[in-house]
């Protein structure tokens, strides 16, 4: 256990000071990788958690990238301050579209949530409203600003990302190791059996749902701030798919998991940049091994532990 | 006192009759059992008291409370807690955990407890843990807490269903074959477990097919047949209902 905590520790150090030795490129690569991790984590309460099949992530995460670019542009409100906007946002959509979808059985609200987030993005497309600024998007949002000092290079966006990434990994675990966090699981191994233990499953679906729905929501904020135009194909269904192949992967319901998913989905493909096109075949023959040969995911989710007590500890694990 | 009062409670799936006009009282403190053929209607009788189905017509009360056709998690939440005919265990969960799942009815805590780790949350935490530790030691799983739980037996499957029944502090825990799957020597022990719950105050109605079981440990029996109520009284008179011999012995060859 306790050289866990070194191995993290030198990794968290290292991703610390990395900036200074890599160039922009490598940089915002790895700031993409921090995007798609805190989406991924998001997605991971969700799908790794609660079993809840969803491969429409990408409309939450556009519901905050489109909430921030709106009120930023209009308004001219500081992205920032636009997190909890973009969070509640992100949350309400989600709460309404799932109260009539979130019952339905695993592949059945699979194939709904695809269609939601397809009818997201084309009403994004088509302008809606006539504030989304149709296919082209829109541009001109503003950088982010902390403290008067204004984020704007990559390396700088690194740090944003990350203390980001680094509260939500804080959080959420937590969160994992919690009543909230053993009901979800409960949900997902047997549902019938968790409303008879008293679990208010219905309840907890819709918490569960909402809740990543919303750090998605603020994860599109940071996105259109890093970014200052969006435009509705970064949200497509390829999107969606990459998440929760993050998610499947890396091991669901586990926080390392899905931040080595991410490095490998996001990170790995631009390090094999020089064989062009073979890559993602190598990439998806690599999927379709890892899925035969371990199918919890790289790293899967592990039990949690309880301070028992040394009597019982002793003769507690097998 | 009647603690779990049936009136005239009726399900019927498609054409068939599964439970047709059952009543029954589950008197305060008493251990009550459900026997009947296969195909009966005892499990389904069951699921209408829990709410895993709602019933055509009659009535479920609880503690004089009219609890019929309540969402299941309410009902636990009033004080009914079951286990399941089908081991219904969290299978890839700790067996601690499976345990754990009975207490959360009685906790409070939501997500942002759970986040900012407030005092409250770690109160309660260390106090379920506890419980569940107390549920698991009852039933005599003490020592197999980080198990998961489809490594057990057959036999310990079926306790630790028990134990995380007990653990959302219920005043009737309904026991779905309790003894299916347990050899001669862990039924004994159940029996014991069984009156041991009692001692502690809960009331306990059980469907069990195991007739030793039924006879030594029930104060009152409840026989079923296709759907039907034919006899209701103590084991020593069942053991003579003529009704009850011919739903049992009637079809021999």
């Amino acid at each position: 256990m306790k050289y866990k905590m070194y191995i993290y520790g030198v990794i968290f150090t290292v991703l610390a000071v990395a900036p200074y030795f890599l160039n922009p490129y490598w940089v915002d690569v790895l700031n993409n990788v921090g995007l798609y991790a805190i989406l991924g984590l998001s997605l991971n309460l969700i799908v790794g958690h609660a079993g809840i099949f969803n491969l429409g992530h990408a409309a939450f995460f556009a519901v905050g990238a489109y909430t921030a670019a709106i009120l930023n542009t209009l308004c001219g409100i500081p992205v920032l301050w636009l997190l909890p906007v973009c969070a509640i946002t992100a949350g309400l959509f989600a709460g309404i579209i799932s109260r009539p979808i979130i019952h339905l059985r695993g592949d059945y609200l699979c194939i709904v949530t695809i269609g939601v987030g397809e009818i997201l993005r084309i009403a994004l497309t088509n302008d809606i409203f006539g504030l989304t600024g149709g296919p082209n998007g829109i541009f001109g949002i503003s950088r982010p600003a902390v403290f008067g000092y204004v984020i704007r290079k990559p390396h700088d966006f690194y740090y944003l990302i990350g203390t980001f990434l680094t509260v939500t990994i804080f959080l959420f675990h937590r969160l994992e190791n919690s009543r909230f966090g053993r009901a979800v699981n409960y949900l997902r191994e047997d549902e019938t059996a968790a409303e008879g233990s008293g679990i208010d499953t219905s309840h907890y679906k819709l918490a569960v749902f909402v809740l990543g729905a919303a750090w998605a929501g603020m994860a599109g904020d940071i996105f259109a701030a890093k970014m200052t135009i969006i435009a509705p194909e970064s949200f497509n269904f390829w999107e969606s798919v990459v998440m929760f192949a993050i998610v499947i992967l890396g091991g669901s319901g586990s926080i390392p998991g899905v931040l080595l998913g991410s490095v490998l989905f996001v990170g790995l493909p631009e390090v094999f940049r020089d064989f062009a096109n073979a890559r993602m075949l190598i990439f998806g023959a690599a999927m379709v091994v890892m899925m035969i040969v371990r199918t919890e995911g790289l790293l899967p989710q592990r039990p949690r532990s309880y301070a028992l007590p040394e009597t019982q500890k002793a003769g507690g694990s097998p | 006192m009647s603690l779990l009062g049936l009136a005239n409670l009726t399900k019927s799936f498609g054409g068939l009759m599964a439970v047709n006009e059952v009543s029954f009282d589950v008197e305060d403190g008493s251990i009550v059992g459900l026997i009947g053929p296969n195909g009966a209607g005892k499990t389904t009788v069951f699921n209408l008291i829990t709410g895993n189905y709602r019933s055509d017509r009659g009535m479920v009360r609880f503690e004089g409370k009219d609890i019929t056709n309540w969402i299941t998690h309410r009902i636990v939440k009033l004080g009914i807690a079951r286990t399941f005919q089908t081991i219904r265990l969290f299978q890839n969960l700790s067996v601690l955990e499976n345990v754990l799942a009975g207490c959360h009815c009685r906790m409070g805590s939501g997500s942002l407890a759970a986040m900012l780790r407030t005092p409250g949350e770690r109160r309660e935490e260390k106090a379920a843990l506890a419980r569940a530790l107390d549920e698991l030691a009852f039933v005599g799983l003490a020592g197999q807490e980080m198990q998961l739980a489809k490594n057990l037996s057959y036999g310990s499957q079926r306790l630790l269903e028990i134990a995380r029944a007990l653990s959302s502090e219920p005043r009737l825990v309904i026991l779905d074959e309790p003894a299916g799957g347990m050899n001669g020597q862990e039924t004994e022990a159940l029996i014991g477990t069984i009156r041991q719950i009692q001692q502690r105050g809960i009331t306990v109605l059980l469907i069990e097919h195991d007739m030793s079981l039924v006879m030594k440990a029930c104060e009152k029996i409840v026989v079923l047949e296709y759907g039907t109520k034919i006899a209701e009284g103590p084991p020593e008179a069942i053991q003579g209902d003529p009704k009850v011999i011919e739903a049992y012995l009637g079809m021999e060859d």
